[in-house]
């Protein structure tokens, strides 16, 4: 509070009247002055997503005449989204991917967040930073070096061909729902690990060894003490994978194959080729809508186990 | 240091799974640069001759070198713009007790979960119904978006291990607020802005799903990167230039990293 302090304590310059008293109140009031610090941001942030999503909304109402749109609203795009088999088959298929990726990236990535909080003692830095590097490479470029993997003549079949261990490529690694859980899995590991390790780090040390000193075993603390402790860090990143991955359409349309197509193809699709504007942004809505309700019931339920395991 | 000792004895099993872990993350990426080498236009086992050929015909390409331009431009644009809004952001939410600060905070960094593909397309529509040509000024419009969160998350980290008696010195001996921030505050957070122009620099440079959908008639790298992955014979210098591209990244991503962390480090009484 320095220079409010400062400012305030000074003699008052003959009591300009309101335009100083004003000013005084403002200098005094840490909340004015922070968002006054904070409006350029907020203000920017806040307009560069509520307008477009509020148009998005809108337009979601309207229908698409060759290059025009009919701006009557109707429910009609909604109505077909919610009808055709076709939409929800995609839709589900969408979910089940991000929702097997998030599980499997949590479960692979939580021995690796332990290691780094408990095991680790030296250098941890360089295990975090090691951790999280990759993540902040070309996403188009990681999910390209899975297609040269997995490919029909990638590495892994050309490498098993050439060491004469198979003789037709493996077709089920590349274009399957499989290759684009893999992919997406090794791309978002980050986003995994960070939560989990902050909330591991987060454990008071001596809760474990008044486990200890009780006479658990190191399985009995784990699953008693640090294992709900760091399930707050496990949602976090559950959803961090999840919500995301659901809108992915480059990691399906490089690995995935007409059977690992994903909802965001579509949406994409809609304000590509297939020129649909106002559907496209009734396929994202829903989309949006189904994740936020399913993450809503996922905090719910893990809110539940949580509370009667405690 | 109140470790127990069964937490300090070494777990080998788990660490050979940290070094497995780690070898998943880094060995898909590897893939890139060793067949960019490779003197054959598939991609595939076994080897032939070692060559630089495919780096010397991607040096050649024209519209690379002008993808390349555009997305040094962008992301410059993009990290000076989100850097200086991270600036006020953080500043101010680690500097006053403001109420709602875990809501604003939240509205922040909100763009790190949305799906790219809504932000995207929503902006696209909103641009096009406010009848902005696309071009290379809305790309940077929505880098800008999304690196905030990060350039928030950087130099918010930095802020909090602040010394704050030092700004109220200068304050007290006569300094405005600008000439505070400009003598005091800036030169100790420092660090951490360059590290957010790093980073914010990467993440625009790699940008492919805003870039896809904003970009008008001027590609940036990685959309010029997908045009031609659909060109099986454009693939090998595809390569060479996706291994100088992660190349980079990395080092700069390296680099930016090692900033933040010594920065804070160099905070008196901030032992991290």
């Amino acid at each position: 509070m320095g220079d409010a302090i400062s400012i305030a304590t000074r003699p008052e310059g003959s009591g300009r009247g309101l335009r100083s008293r004003l000013r005084v109140a403002f200098l005094r009031s840490e909340a004015l002055r922070g968002y006054t610090l904070l409006s350029p941001t907020l203000i920017v942030m806040a307009f560069a997503m509520c307008a477009p999503f509020a148009i998005l909304v809108v337009m979601s109402f309207w229908t698409q005449h060759a290059f025009e749109f009919d701006t009557t609203l109707t429910l009609n795009n909604y109505r077909e989204v919610i009808e055709a088999p076709f939409f929800r088959a995609l839709m589900i298929r969408s979910l089940w991917i991000s929702g097997t990726c998030a599980a499997v990236t949590v479960l692979v990535s939580y021995p690796m967040a332990y290691y780094v909080a408990f095991h680790v003692h030296r250098h941890k830095l360089i295990w975090i930073i090691l951790m999280t590097l990759p993540f902040w490479t070309s996403y188009l470029l990681r999910v390209f070096s899975w297609k040269v993997i997995l490919g029909y003549n990638g590495a892994i079949n050309s490498g098993l061909k050439s060491l004469g261990l198979i003789e037709q490529s493996l077709e089920f690694l590349l274009y399957s729902p499989t290759a684009v859980v893999i992919t997406l899995a090794h791309a978002w590991a980050a986003f995994a690990i960070l939560p989990i390790y902050v909330s591991l780090e987060k454990i008071d040390r001596s809760l474990l060894e008044a486990a200890a000193d009780l006479g658990d075993g190191p399985v009995a603390r784990f699953l008693r003490v640090t294992l709900p402790l760091s399930l707050p860090g496990v949602l976090a990143a559950s959803l961090l994978i999840f919500i995301p991955t659901v809108g992915d359409y480059i990691t399906p349309t490089l690995v995935g194959g007409p059977d690992g197509i994903m909802i965001a193809n579509i949406i994409q699709a809609h304000f590509g080729k297939v020129n649909d504007w106002p559907m496209g942004a009734a396929i994202a809505i829903c989309m949006m809508i189904s994740v936020a309700l399913i993450s809503v019931v996922y905090i719910w339920v893990t809110r539940k186990l949580t509370e009667r395991i405690a | 240091m109140n470790d127990a000792p069964y937490i300090e004895r070494l777990n080998r099993p788990l660490r050979s799974y940290a070094i497995l872990f780690l070898a998943f993350l880094y060995i898909p990426v590897l893939f890139l640069p060793l067949f960019s080498f490779n003197d054959s236009i598939y991609i595939a086992f076994p080897f032939k001759e070692f060559t630089t050929k495919w780096y010397a015909q991607m040096l050649a390409l024209e519209p690379m070198h002008a993808a390349l331009m555009n997305s040094i431009q962008v992301g410059a644009a993009t990290a000076v713009f989100s850097t200086i809004l991270g600036v006020f952001g953080a500043k101010a939410v680690t500097r006053y007790r403001i109420p709602g600060r875990t809501p604003v905070v939240f509205t922040i960094m909100l763009p790190l979960v949305i799906p790219g593909i809504i932000m995207g397309v929503a902006l696209l529509i909103l641009i096009s119904r406010l009848g902005i040509p696309l071009s290379l000024y809305t790309v940077t419009l929505g880098h800008v978006l999304i690196c905030v969160p990060f350039s928030m998350a950087t130099l918010m980290a930095r802020f909090e291990g602040f010394d704050r008696s030092m700004e109220e010195a200068a304050a007290d001996l006569g300094d405005n607020a600008f000439w505070t921030f400009w003598r005091v505050t800036f030169p100790i957070v420092f660090p951490g802005i360059f590290a957010s122009l790093l980073l914010t620099f990467t993440v625009s440079f790699d940008e492919f799903i805003m870039a896809f959908f904003l970009s008008g008639t001027d590609p940036t790298l990685p959309i010029y990167i997908w045009s031609q992955l659909r060109f099986p014979q454009k693939l090998p210098s595809v390569l060479a230039l996706s291994s100088v591209v992660l190349v980079v990244s990395f080092v700069v991503v390296f680099l930016s990293q090692w900033l933040r962390v010594r920065g804070v480090a160099q905070i008196p009484g901030e032992g991290r």
